[in-house]
């Protein structure tokens, strides 16, 4: 064990380093909570791997080139890392609002399966691209916004806490697909000629451009969901409506006070948070799969809540995060292949990270950071919301 | 400055030299301090002049940085305020700190149960109880809830808390700022009746008045420091608020004789509910014109709250008709009746009149933000936002190191001077003021009022509510007394006296039909 002493004295030695470049050079305070909950996973996940009798460096080794070794790693990287952008926007949207939205999971299946349905239409095909792409993204932000929508909706008219509305609208899509697609008689969304449950492919004119043929493919659908950070970006912070949005959330009663339709912004921000889920999952049915599988988006919208979490529900850092989030799940496989490691140990890694995130007095102490941001979990969260 | 006392006083407590700072602010600078044997102490200081940092101190709660306090002649050092109740020391916050559910028996108990065995033995803590109330004149049900009390009530379960805890030196944080009159003269017996008992009393507040009513000796906190020790005798309100304030106090607000023109607000048989869907407005009614300003006064938890948020559009009226400038304004949102030209400063800064974690300038456009001066096509404004809030700032004078800090780094009284300005800005006819001076300085109460008067002058309708029986006094033109949601009777400013109105409060007539 002597050699982890010798690589956290190291690692301590850079986290100084990284300390200076964080504070003087790129002035990233609000993140330091979450850099070094990044940190101190991988260290935990080191002593880990090597408690399993693996040398923690070989493994992160092989680790770091599945993510970034190469360009089609890199590619692959990016594109599983570009619908995870929708699904913690998701969260970090309605999070400005004082709601705690955790149906992205269930928003993105109805995105997902509205997307499909509508792709698979009979007269897509006769459409050029140019509509027919368009329909498809539309339609998926359509079902993801009119599932998130239920619960802002719920909350609005009755009081309804969103945490629990959105977990069982989660499972009522969840088993609501799954039966659609796999049922035989009567056929509802079920491609009859697949062996495998799944709905009809889309047509060809609702294909989504492939950038990079990577595994998976990196396709155009980035364009859209990196642009939509930084629309998101600018309407929270520069316009009436974002005011709103962040007002409410802080303050629902002042909200009231100063003339401000609080349900309004309540129904609005719970729509446009599942409207990035579901147009995250139309880009993937439409860029990826070509067809809606249940299995697809299986924890996607978890993560989403992880990733908005560790950016703070910053929408640029979000970028960020789940570039981080994606690759590290793109490059597992080749940690397991050449180090015999688990995949599994990555996604250990990846709870690490949220749980050090959410209890940031762990990572204050060990690293000397005060307490110059608040914490999105404690300030405003579910007691913000009631 | 004279020392007080006589020959037999023994100090219970001492404070020596103690010195408490914190990021930025010397909150205590060397103060002393002498509690007495059954004395009554007031600690007087406008907000802010570090007399709940002081009692905090005492209590445990803080420790100092340097200087002595001494317990019976004891040094000590409390980690918490655990070891200054194990001495003696019992505190009665200004919030209370009672668990609403709990009945008024466990919420004494909590902390220091009386257990037989592993189960609470609430029997022996109701006799004891029962044997404090007696022997103290303070009248507690054990066995009621803490959330159906009224505040005297919980008040009065605070204090024997302490008790129970058998503190004999008690430090009460601004205990009558939530009881009515009545209320306080009752409250004033009970204190007495304390001291002769033994037990020695800090009493701290900022109200001249109660000071001069109850006091035996008197110390003044001004920016952290003691200027002044005095006897209630050697003192006047004026001196006592000269030495607060560390100029001359104008007590009287000098204004004009009303001009008042037509009618603004006109307001026939309103009925609200409260927030547990009880009605606390029961056909209220009331005309205010333009250039008058009308008080409302009544002790409080007679409807006040619903009565404005419902006037300003917050809460649904369940009955009656509200006419706001000529218009029938019954059910309109709250944005719709504010920009008819209604201003309302809220009773509730907190909650309702800012965001916390806003800017100086964010919230001085809380309710503006969507107008055309401030946003283009739904896009902000930041520049133009930024130049109203640091004219508004010179011209309502707020101290501020600048627009763009969080509001809740602000005092109180600044806090209030932003609302103000935000609300008094702009194009008002109608004004409706809640509370305006709650908890503020004798500075910014001055200021406050001076600025209603000037509205009133120039033709605005002020319909004012306030708890405090003199503010709506020296401010209104009218006065009417609210009792269980209606309006009990109304008398003309010049002719009200504190005894009328002080039995409207009480009882909802003048006392000659009953």
């Amino acid at each position: 064990m002597s050699s982890v002493g010798n690589a956290n004295a190291g690692i301590g030695r850079a986290a100084g380093q990284l300390h200076r470049l964080l504070t003087e050079v790129w002035r990233l305070q609000p993140l330091y909570v979450s850099l070094y909950a990044i940190l101190l996973s991988f260290v935990v996940g080191g002593v880990l791997i090597s408690i399993i009798g693996v040398n923690p460096f070989t493994a992160y080794w092989a680790l770091l080139r599945g993510m970034v070794g190469g360009g089609e790693e890199i590619a692959g990287s990016v594109a599983r890392s570009v619908p995870f952008i929708g699904s913690a926007l998701a969260l970090a949207f309605a999070f400005r609002a004082g709601l705690f939205n955790i149906g992205a999971e269930g928003q993105l299946l109805a995105g997902g399966i509205t997307a499909a349905y509508v792709g698979a239409l009979s007269w897509m095909s006769d459409l050029p691209g140019i509509v027919a792409i368009p329909l498809i993204l539309i339609a998926g932000t359509m079902g993801g916004a009119i599932w998130g929508g239920i619960p802002g909706v719920l909350r609005a008219k009755t009081g309804a806490h969103e945490v629990i509305s959105t977990i069982m609208l989660n499972s009522l899509v969840l088993f609501g697909v799954r039966w659609m697609v796999n049922s035989r008689d009567p056929v509802v969304l079920r491609d009859t000629d697949s062996t495998v449950p799944r709905t009809d492919p889309i047509s060809d004119t609702a294909v989504l451009p492939e950038l990079v043929d990577s595994q998976p493919s990196l396709h155009v659908g980035i364009f859209a969901l990196v642009g939509i950070c930084f629309v998101v970006a600018f309407v929270l912070n520069r316009t009436t409506f974002g005011f709103e949005v962040g007002t409410v959330g802080l303050n629902p009663h002042a909200s009231h006070y100063a003339g401000i339709n609080v349900n309004r912004v309540i129904v609005a921000s719970m729509a446009v948070s599942g409207a990035f889920a579901g147009l995250a999952a139309a880009s993937e049915i439409s860029g990826t799969n070509g067809f809606f599988q249940p299995g697809t988006f299986f924890l996607m919208g978890f993560d989403g809540i992880a990733i908005a979490l560790l950016a703070r529900t910053n929408p640029v850092a979000i970028i960020a995060a789940a570039l981080l989030w994606g690759s590290m799940l793109s490059g597992a496989p080749l940690m397991q292949q050449e180090a015999d490691v688990s995949i599994d140990v990555v996604r250990i890694i990846q709870a690490m990270v949220l749980l050090f995130v959410a209890a940031d007095a762990i990572v204050r102490y060990l690293f000397r950071v005060r307490e110059l941001d608040q914490s999105p979990f404690k300030a405003t969260s579910i007691e913000g919301a009631v | 400055m004279a020392q007080a006392g006589n020959s037999t006083a023994r100090p219970v407590l001492e404070i020596e030299g103690i010195t408490k700072t914190f990021p930025g602010v010397v909150a205590n600078d060397n103060v002393s301090l002498t509690l007495n044997q059954g004395e009554i102490h007031c600690l007087l200081g406008e907000n802010g002049a570090g007399k709940s940092t002081l009692m905090n101190m005492v209590f445990g709660l803080y420790r100092p940085d340097s200087g002595i306090i001494r317990v019976r002649g004891k040094e000590v050092h409390f980690e918490d305020s655990g070891e200054a109740i194990a001495q003696g020391i019992g505190m009665v916050h200004q919030h209370f700190q009672l668990i609403p559910v709990f009945t008024v028996a466990e919420n004494i108990v909590l902390g220091n149960e009386i257990t037989r065995g592993a189960f609470l033995d609430l029997d022996t803590a109701r006799r004891q109880i029962d044997a404090l109330a007696e022997r103290y004149g303070l009248a507690v049900d054990p066995d009621a809830t803490v959330g159906d009390l009224s505040v005297g009530e919980q008040q009065r379960v605070e204090l024997v808390k302490a008790l129970f805890r058998d503190a004999d030196i008690l430090i009460l944080d601004e205990p009558t700022a939530v009881l009515t009159p009545g209320e306080v003269d009752d409250f004033f017996e009970v204190v007495k009746s304390l001291t002769q008992q033994g037990k020695s009393i800090i009493f701290i507040t900022h109200k001249l008045r109660e000071v001069l009513a109850v006091a035996d000796r008197i110390t003044v906190l001004r920016a952290g420091q003691v200027v002044g020790t005095t006897t209630a005798e050697g003192a006047t309100q004026q001196s006592l608020a000269n030495l607060m304030v560390g100029r001359d106090v104008v007590f009287r607000v000098d204004k004009a004789e009303p001009d008042p023109g037509e009618s603004l607000i006109r307001v026939q048989g309103l009925r609200a509910q409260d927030d547990r869907g009880v009605e606390t407005v029961s056909g209220f009614d009331v005309e205010v014109r333009a250039g008058e300003i009308f008080g409302i006064a009544g002790v409080e938890g007679n409807g006040q709250r619903e009565l404005v948020e419902t006037i300003c559009g917050m809460r649904p009226a369940t009955g009656g008709r509200i006419e706001m400038l000529g218009k029938d304004a019954t059910g309109w949102s709250p944005r719709k009746i504010n920009e008819l030209g209604v201003a309302h400063i809220p009773e509730n800064r907190s909650k309702h009149g800012v965001v916390a974690q806003y800017s100086i300038a964010d919230n001085l456009v809380l309710n503006r933000y969507h107008h055309r001066k401030f946003a283009r096509r739904g896009v902000r404004n930041g520049a133009a936002i930024n130049g109203e809030a640091i004219a508004l700032v010179e011209q309502f004078d707020v101290r501020t190191p600048g627009v763009d800090v969080a509001i809740d780094t602000l005092s109180g009284g600044n806090q209030q001077k932003v609302i103000v300005a935000r609300e008094l800005t702009g194009d008002l006819q109608v004004l409706v003021v809640a509370q305006p001076t709650r908890g503020l300085d004798v500075g910014s109460i001055e200021f406050i009022h001076r600025k209603i008067i000037e509205l009133r002058d120039r033709g605005v309708a002020v319909l004012l509510v306030s708890a405090e029986l003199d503010e709506i006094l020296s401010l209104s033109d009218r006065i009417g007394v609210l009792y269980r949601g209606r309006l009990a009777g109304t008398v003309d400013a010049d002719d009200a006296t504190r005894e009328e109105l002080g039995l409207l409060m009480a009882t909802g007539t003048t006392g000659e039909h009953s």
